[in-house]
């Protein structure tokens, strides 16, 4: 192109060089992000207050179940500070957290968009971190976000909280040091459910899998298969829908004469809005095969997607994380509080972000610093109560809870618009837990807490 | 041999909903030459219709009953539907029930209006800007329509489930002479596909033996010249914008039991119609329709499992690999005219 | 200097010192200011802007000179990115390999659609283009898991053979031991400028990529570009076959794609298969309009904007509101939150698109002319707006005559 401008092996070397010796002769001036004195890690709150970032879709097709977990932040935020009715912090084990900010400084939160895409939740994760000086991240809908946003806080060196993500990765394959994940996964369901659905449906049942073509949708599959044949259950079949299907007919037509008498459907959100109300259209329930009542199993519910779904969820079993209508006293504080504050009972994905923040916080009381290798250091084996899930364990191996997972079934009864699934079972802690080097876990390293400086 | 008539049935269902929204956007390309990037939200707001409808039928006032309570421990307040009031329990339910056929009614003159508000407020000083510029505003437009029933109705599907009548499946099988149980297909899906069929057929009638037809269709071939014999041709224009937007708005009405509806579902259909209205031929009507009943039937039969298992995936790709081979063995697809939008 | 004449000489150096200079004007508000929030000079959104201003540049050499529209431009930003992901996994994280690769697979790719697409014109190209990106995006997020993580996104794991990977190498993207993630920070009076060395990495290459482009708009290959848009039938009858000519069009500005992503992937060691789906590519077309397709600016302006819109509009919440007008009364207060809450936080991209109506509606070849209206009102020169004759880049092609 250009006759004057040419670049040639000798030009550069030379400024190659010249360019990686100014790098190297100022170490100083080119750090990570700007240290306080004294506070070797990235983002050390200066101030009187401590900034915490909320990270949950706004907009596309999850934007509700974001509003609802940054409903429950705000909430946890007004309690840290002492503002409202304090919620679960009377009723939470541990009692280092008095209402008056944690160490001392008063929280702070910015908020930031997903949009359930893996860019734009690493965009707004990164703007909370260099812009705002957030010190630690919470948020999600989907675990491909989860986990994306995970290994950036990984990188930067801020803690990673975990909100909705389900996926077995996020603490196996994915897992970081950084990261935390309260909520349940897919092996966790599978155990949980198949005990139940032994009970209701009995041993010789034929099921036929239909499975959203994507990780998540994956490690619930396999899960799901591995416990309902450990029961005596035979997999006809599973097929892979893509994930942008909104018309399910096509996979759902062959099921009735495929000799299966139980569909699960691994979809979530608005896949499995549509796909459980098109199998019902398709009369699946109404059958009889093999001289058994033909029905549908949902591994994995919210409230939104009972909502989203209306009445083609009654009776249909699936598993949560939590729900409203538990008898415990966490529970009923927390669901008094969210009550109060918005004028309707809050979901599970809610109640794993208000939990997450707390446990943050009270984790940065305890180490007494918001460096994340103490945060690391104070949640690795933490033993709690009191928040809603009954007595639970933060395990060091992988940064994943294990507490009772709960059974649900859709209500045929709803006494209210809230009232739509009913417990049936609260299946025991150690029921669900599993060896860090599971196989269906294998393959991750969480390595070293990064404090980012 | 039965599983195959099953996938024809699911083809021509989704083919329906393609081919409905396809004509409406062939429709506009062929009388305005415009890009319209809003259809899919105009599809979108027919499925609001209805569940507007279902909100407007389900309107209650509020008892408190002091014997139950709520989750917070108030008492429980009871809402009772105005209609179930009036014209009691029966029918008053019966009503409600049938919201998403009676949104019909109420999505015609809402989808007519808003396609005239839309043409004459904004497309209209659009005719002579490059067709980027037109991309550009529809699609601001589109955001705009699809934020604005976000900010309305929240993110999530809302059921809007068909009247009882419908809700089950029927054993078409048995119709056509297989046994009992061979095929079964939900009642609602045949009347979507059946409506669909009227539909079709009355804008074609409509083109075929109306004067008013005529003159749009003469439009189409040569606008000035028909413009040069006195008609007024925009005025004809403008109509057939608003049909065309009545067309989406009612594929979307009836589809709202199938796929509870949420703000971008228009979205989700906008790329799948384009694709559709071009495999079609550009400025060809029977080539939309045609279209959009072939990737529907082909889309089906990528869904079985014997082909799945054959070529993993090719049901992420179906539509595009056909889009593809069509328009390289036709290069104006199915039934497009020559020198519509190839500049 | 550089090949150009005086004009675009003055031009290019201008675009020099706005892109040097970023870290500063982009951070017009002091910190700790109710303002603040408006300050876009942090590393992110910085990488970002130039990033996604080499995609738009790219773009608008195919686009806004020859008129072909691609819908399917997503998949050589994808191609890229993982291209980049591929060679931290195999080789370290030095960006070179990734970069280069990125923009050979990307080219080849681009070799391969545009050979096809470009069978066809029009509508049918742009749907050409559109049904392979898709066909690239669907098939990442599934059955190419193996290659591309699906939904995960693509990323390094400790577990990797890093094959060059030494004992004291940087554990982040570098450029010969320059690491993308550093930063110095400086403080002048209440203002804090962030000078990020993956920023002016990528914004030494936007700055090459943007001479290029300017060099490509004045040459005779731009000007035979140029001459496919106006009339193609006519270049046929003068003897000359415009296919070589947009296919070369095509692979560059499907290389420039290929960087971008490769950059995006350079900055962030993360590729995600959504960058290949439909609405990234119709992003970038958005990006060339809203900026002025043909301009040489325009784009880049286009993809700022919207950029800047996604990250800093969607982080305004109540909370910001409340704090902002927490002077007024409180009934004036409330008042004006409620005004403004359907616009900010998750209402940004209705905002966005009631901007889109508003520019296209009102400025006529986009942003860029609205710039030229605000120089021609301080200049007071011709007030009327566009004079064509004026304007060597921006060509109003009158709507074709359709049906």
């Amino acid at each position: 192109m250009s006759k004057k401008f040419i670049l040639n092996r000798r030009s550069v070397l030379k400024y190659g060089s010249a360019g990686a010796v100014t790098a190297l002769a100022t170490p100083y001036f080119f750090t990570r992000g700007a240290l306080a004195e004294g506070e070797n890690y990235l983002n050390a709150p200066k101030g009187d207050t401590v900034t915490f970032g909320f990270n949950v879709p706004q907009t596309g097709p999850y934007a509700d179940e974001g509003a609802d977990e940054l409903d429950a932040y705000k909430l946890a935020v007004d309690h840290l500070n002492g503002e409202g009715d304090g919620g679960c912090l009377s009723t939470f084990s541990s009692k280092v957290l008095k209402g008056n900010g944690v160490l001392g400084k008063k929280v702070a939160y910015v908020t930031g968009d997903t949009q359930t895409k893996s860019d734009a939740a690493r965009a707004s994760a990164k703007s909370m971190i260099e812009k705002d000086g957030a010190v630690m991240i919470t948020g999600g809908s989907s675990s491909g976000v989860a986990v994306a946003v995970q290994g950036l806080c990984q990188e930067a060196g801020v803690i990673f909280m975990a909100a909705l993500t389900h996926s077995n990765d996020t603490t196996g394959k994915d897992k970081k040091a950084n990261g935390f994940r309260h909520f349940f996964n897919a092996y966790m369901s599978g155990a949980a459910l198949a005990p139940v659905l032994e009970k209701a449906y009995g041993k010789d049942r034929r099921a036929y899998h239909l499975t959203a073509d994507y990780t998540w949708g994956w490690t619930q599959q396999a899960s799901i298969q591995k416990f309902t044949e450990e029961i005596g259950w035979e997999t006809v079949n599973n097929v892979l829908t893509p994930l942008a299907a909104t018309d399910f007919s096509s996979y759902i037509a062959p099921v009735l004469n495929s000799g299966a008498d139980v569909l699960v459907l691994n979809h979530y959100g608005g896949n499995m809005v549509n796909s459980l109300t098109q199998a019902v259209q398709f009369g699946l329930r109404d059958k009889m095969v093999n001289g058994k009542q033909f029905e549908i199993i949902v591994p994995l519910y919210s409230e939104l997607m009972a909502k989203g779904a209306g009445d083609n969820i009654k009776g249909v079993y699936g598993s949560m994380n939590w729900n409203w209508t538990l008898p415990d006293e966490g529970t009923k504080v927390f669901v008094k509080s969210f009550g109060e504050k918005y004028g309707r009972p809050p979901s599970n994905a809610a109640q794993t972000a208000y939990a997450q923040t707390l446990l943050y916080a009270d984790a940065a009381e305890r180490a007494g610093t918001f460096n994340p290798c103490g945060i690391v250091g104070a949640l690795e084996g933490f033993d709690f109560d009191g928040l809603g899930n009954g007595p639970t364990h933060y395990r060091a191996a992988d940064h994943q809870c294990f507490k009772d997972v709960l059974v649900v079934k859709g209500k045929e009864e709803p006494s209210s618009q809230y009232d739509t699934l009913e417990v049936v079972e609260v299946t025991p802690r150690a029921q669900v837990e599993y060896a860090p080097d599971n196989e269906m876990f294998a393959g991750g390293d969480l390595g070293k807490c990064n404090p980012g400086a | 041999m039965d599983a195959l008539i099953l996938q024809i049935l699911n083809g021509l269902d989704k083919g329906s909903a393609y081919a409905l929204i396809a004509l409406g956007l062939t429709l506009i390309f062929g009388t305005l030459g415009v890009v319209n990037f809003a259809h899919g939200a105009l599809f979108m707001i027919g499925a609001f219709c209805a569940v507007t409808l279902q909100r407007i039928l389900t309107l209650s006032y509020t008892v408190e009953d002091p014997t139950r309570t709520d989750f917070l421990g108030n008492p429980l307040k009871v809402d009772t539907p105005y209609v179930v009031h009036w014209f009691g329990d029966s029918i008053g339910h019966g009503i409600i029930e049938w919201a998403v056929p009676l949104a019909i009614l109420f999505a015609i003159p809402v989808m007519l209006l808003l396609g005239y508000a839309m043409e004459r407020g904004l497309i209209k000083h659009f005719y002579k800007r490059p067709h980027a510029d037109q991309i550009l505003v529809t699609f601001g437009l589109a955001i705009v329509l699809q934020e604005i029933i976000k900010l309305f109705y929240g993110a999530n599907p809302i059921p809007t489930p068909a009247p009882d009548a419908f809700k089950g499946s029927i054993d078409f099988g048995v119709m056509i002479g297989f046994a009992a149980n061979a095929i079964i297909y939900p009642a609602w899906r045949l009347v979507y596909f059946l409506f669909a069929t009227v539909i079709i057929g009355a804008v074609f009638a409509f083109l075929q033996f109306t004067t008013f037809g005529m003159v749009v269709r003469a439009g189409m071939a040569d606008r000035e010249t028909v413009g040069l014999l006195g008609i007024n041709i925009d005025k004809r224009f403008t109509i057939m914008f608003g049909i065309a937007a009545a067309v989406a708005g009612l594929a979307g009405v009836m589809y709202a039991p199938i796929n509870s509806p949420n703000y971008h579902m228009g979205m989700d259909f906008l790329v799948l119609s384009f694709v559709v209205v071009v495999v079609g031929g550009m400025g060809s009507l029977p080539g939309a329709v045609l279209a959009g009943f072939l990737l529907g039937v082909l889309e089906s039969f990528a869904s079985m499992n014997e082909v799945k298992s054959l070529l993993p995936g090719i049901d992420q790709i179906i539509i595009y690999l056909v889009a593809i081979i069509i328009l390289l063995t036709r290069p104006r697809g199915l039934m497009g005219r020559k020198g519509v939008m190839e500049e | 200097m550089l090949g150009l004449s005086k004009k675009d000489t003055f031009f290019f150096l201008f675009v020099v010192f706005l892109t040097m200079a970023t870290p500063i004007i982009l951070q017009p508000f002091p910190e700790g200011s109710a303002l603040a929030q408006f300050n876009a000079g942090y590393p992110d959104l910085m990488q970002r802007f130039a990033i996604y201003g080499i995609f738009a540049i790219g773009f608008n050499i195919l686009f806004g000179l020859t008129g072909y529209l691609s819908f399917g431009h997503a998949a050589f930003l994808g191609v890229g990115s993982y291209s980049v992901v591929w060679m931290y996994k195999l080789l370290n994280y030095n960006v070179v390999p990734g970069l280069v690769l990125a923009i050979i697979t990307s080219g080849l790719f681009a070799l391969l659609i545009g050979y096809i697409s470009l069978r066809r014109s029009g509508i049918y190209f742009s749907i050409l283009t559109l049904a392979f990106a898709q066909m690239s995006f669907n098939l990442a997020y599934s059955v190419l898991t193996p290659l591309t993580n699906g939904e995960t996104g693509l990323q390094v794991y400790n577990d990797d053979p890093q094959i060059l990977l030494g004992a004291n190498h940087p554990l982040g993207p570098h450029f010969f031991g320059i690491v993308m993630q550093d930063s110095a920070k400086i403080n002048v009076g209440g203002w804090q400028w962030t000078f990020n060395n993956g920023y002016y990495f990528c914004a030494i290459i936007a700055v090459i990529a943007f001479y290029l482009s300017l060099r490509i708009f004045r040459s005779p290959f731009g000007t035979m570009l140029r001459a496919i848009k106006t009339n193609q039938t006519r270049m046929n009858y003068t003897g000359l076959n415009p296919r070589p000519y947009t296919l070369a069009a095509f692979v560059i500005s499907g290389m420039y794609a290929g960087l971008a992503g490769g950059l995006l992937a350079a900055m962030d060691p993360l590729a995600g298969a959504e960058r290949m789906q439909w609405t990234a590519s119709g992003e970038v077309v958005l990006m060339t309009i809203l900026g002025g397709a043909g301009t040489l600016m325009g784009p880049v302006l286009g993809a700022g904007f919207i950029k800047y819109f996604e990250n800093i509009f969607s982080k305004i919440n109540d909370g910001i509101l409340h704090h902002w007008f927490s002077a007024l009364p409180d009934g004036v207060e409330e008042f004006l939150v409620f005004i403004f809450h359907p616009f900010i936080g998750k209402g940004w991209s209705l905002t966005l698109g009631l901007l889109f109506m508003l520019v296209v509606i009102f400025l006529p070849g986009g942003l860029i002319e609205g710039g030229r209206r605000l120089g021609n009102l301080f200049t007071g020169k011709s007030r009327k707006p566009t004079t064509p004759a004026k304007d060597p880049e921006h060509h109003p092609k009158p709507a074709p005559h359709v049906a």
